[in-house]
């Protein structure tokens, strides 16, 4: 049996006056990791915005296991289950790893749950427990992105999203991420994830979205889309 | 300069200091979390102490008793101003943050100015009176009292802020106020926390001070201009900045209002310039 954890329905969305998402509808089942690619300015990182209610629709709905999330306060929908790893890392640089981590618990006060994701969290990042008691500042930039997805992990999150959590970072760290979100969605975690790096995240992803100036424009399993047509002209240069 | 002259002076100084720290914490926990300086800070000061002179006048309450409810009082008043003010210009242009709170600091004055008149009253028998002898030096001993309170105030608010689940939301949300309601955090609740909290530790200082101090509507910019200077010390957001710049800024005006009490604000806004100059983000400041 298949269920769907995320249903994006017909969603218009925009900032002051110019739209960045005109009638985007997609679907995250349950357990899969979808993968949103295309351009720069194509509406990926609105349509997380949306998501996560950072920024409100002007028309359409979004669906949390069956339930309207939009309108909802940001916090709100997190306390449901949405972790929302940011573009940019975008880590408490002030405060200790450790403090980073227990944020992303912020919603979850039951102590043994928190142990038991910390464990998860430094079993998947050991570098993070090394550096626990580090000023989250002073950690490397790949260290910082493990960071923002061990603090998303924190939650406990029926959908964890991803927001370009690849970029900027050395190829070798590159690959060090990818190993990790494979590792989540072994793990059982459902994510929606947003990449620059088209190939690995398709061959990645179970399924896939192609965004085109805030439509969807194609859509189908990673590896199929990885054959088609306007992939490998557009954007391998194939 | 005697040895006990010394010990006099620089006692003295700290004492002041810790009260100092205390409104300066205020201050820099409103601005770290908001980015709003708040310009009637000195007012809301000023309210404690009315609170604190009319609870003593009409109710026979002392300071030492009443510095429990002047604390509270002026949470209220810190959650209301935001409420009804601040929430409404959060994404205005930064000319009308200022205007707002300096707006509420005239208002606030003559608004004291008006229901109380420009007398200055004094609580005239605390309860904590007369002085106290140290190591052959004498304090006042409502000063003691005041430092003793200010201390415990402020240790209490470093350590919500540092040592707790709620705190730590606080401090998320000064820093990326975004990324803290990814969190779960509810932002707006901790900017009205902050006002309370911010406010609240003038209502005690407030108190505190009424037990030695003048009580008029204009006493707000007395403490209030040391504070800022406090802040700027210290660094704007740093509550530990606060702490250590309120003892260095009390102590710099009593030994400068030893050499000469003329001049000891001359000395004070010195530091601040240099300051300034030298190292703009303050002591424990973080840009």
């Amino acid at each position: 049996m298949e269920s769907v954890t995320l249903r994006v329905l017909d969603v218009w969305a925009g900032y002051e006056g110019s739209l960045a998402l005109m009638g985007l509808s997609l679907e995250v089942r349950t357990g899969q990791v979808v993968a949103l690619v295309g351009a720069n300015g194509a509406g990926k990182t609105t349509t997380l915005r949306v998501i996560s209610g950072l920024v409100r629709p002007e028309a359409g709905q979004v669906l949390f296991e069956g339930r309207r999330v939009d309108g909802l306060k940001p916090h709100q929908i997190t306390a449901l289950g949405i972790a929302h790893v940011p573009e940019g890392r975008r880590i408490f640089g002030r405060l200790s790893v450790l403090d980073n981590l227990y944020l992303g618990a912020f919603v979850r006060r039951d102590p043994a749950e928190r142990r038991r994701n910390l464990e998860r969290v430094f079993s998947l990042f050991p570098v993070l427990y090394e550096r626990k008691n580090q000023v989250a500042g002073t950690l490397s930039g790949g260290e910082q992105q493990m960071l923002a997805i061990g603090r998303g992990l924190m939650l406990s999150p029926k959908l964890l999203i991803l927001d370009e959590p690849s970029l900027g970072l050395a190829p070798r760290m590159v690959d060090r991420i990818f190993d990790a979100i494979a590792e989540i969605k072994r793990q059982g975690t459902t994510v929606l994830l947003v990449e620059q790096n088209l190939v690995e995240a398709l061959e990645l992803a179970d399924y896939g979205y192609v965004l085109q100036t805030g439509r969807v424009v194609l859509e189908g399993p990673g590896a199929r889309l990885l054959e088609s047509e306007i992939i490998r002209s557009a954007y391998l240069g194939l | 300069m005697t040895p006990d002259l010394l010990v006099q002076v620089v006692v003295s100084g700290l004492l002041i200091g810790f009260v100092f720290a205390l409104i300066s914490v205020g201050l820099t926990l409103i601005f770290g979390v908001m980015d709003i300086v708040n310009f009637a800070h000195g007012e809301f000061l000023m309210l404690a102490m009315f609170a604190a002179f009319w609870l003593y006048a009409l109710f026979a309450v002392d300071p030492v008793f009443s510095v429990l409810v002047c604390g509270p009082l002026l949470f209220v008043v810190g959650v209301l101003t935001h409420k009804l003010l601040i929430r409404h210009i959060l994404n205005a242009p930064m000319l009308a943050q200022i205007f707002c709170t300096f707006g509420l600091s005239v208002f606030l004055k003559s608004l004291a100015q008006f229901l109380w008149g420009p007398n200055f009253r004094s609580i005239t028998e605390p309860l904590l009176g007369g002085r106290i002898e140290v190591l052959g030096v004498f304090f006042g001993l409502p000063q003691v009292a005041a430092a003793v309170g200010a201390v415990l105030a402020t240790g209490a608010v470093y350590l919500l802020i540092y040592r707790t689940e709620l705190g730590r939301a606080l401090q998320a949300t000064s820093e990326d106020r975004q990324t803290a309601a990814l969190m779960g955090i509810d932002t707006e609740r901790m900017f009205t926390l902050a006002w309370g909290i911010g406010a609240a530790c003038v209502g005690v200082a407030g108190a505190l001070l009424s037990m030695f101090y003048y009580i008029y509507p204009e006493v707000g910019a007395v403490f209030a201009l040391t504070s800022y200077v406090v802040v700027a010390l210290g660094g704007f957001g740093s509550v530990t900045g606060a702490f250590i710049g309120g003892l260095i800024i009390g102590l710099v005006q009593v030994v400068a209002g030893f050499i000469s009490p003329a001049f000891k604000m001359v000395v004070v806004y010195l530091v601040y310039m240099a300051v300034i100059l030298w190292r703009p983000q303050g002591l424990f400041g973080r840009w």
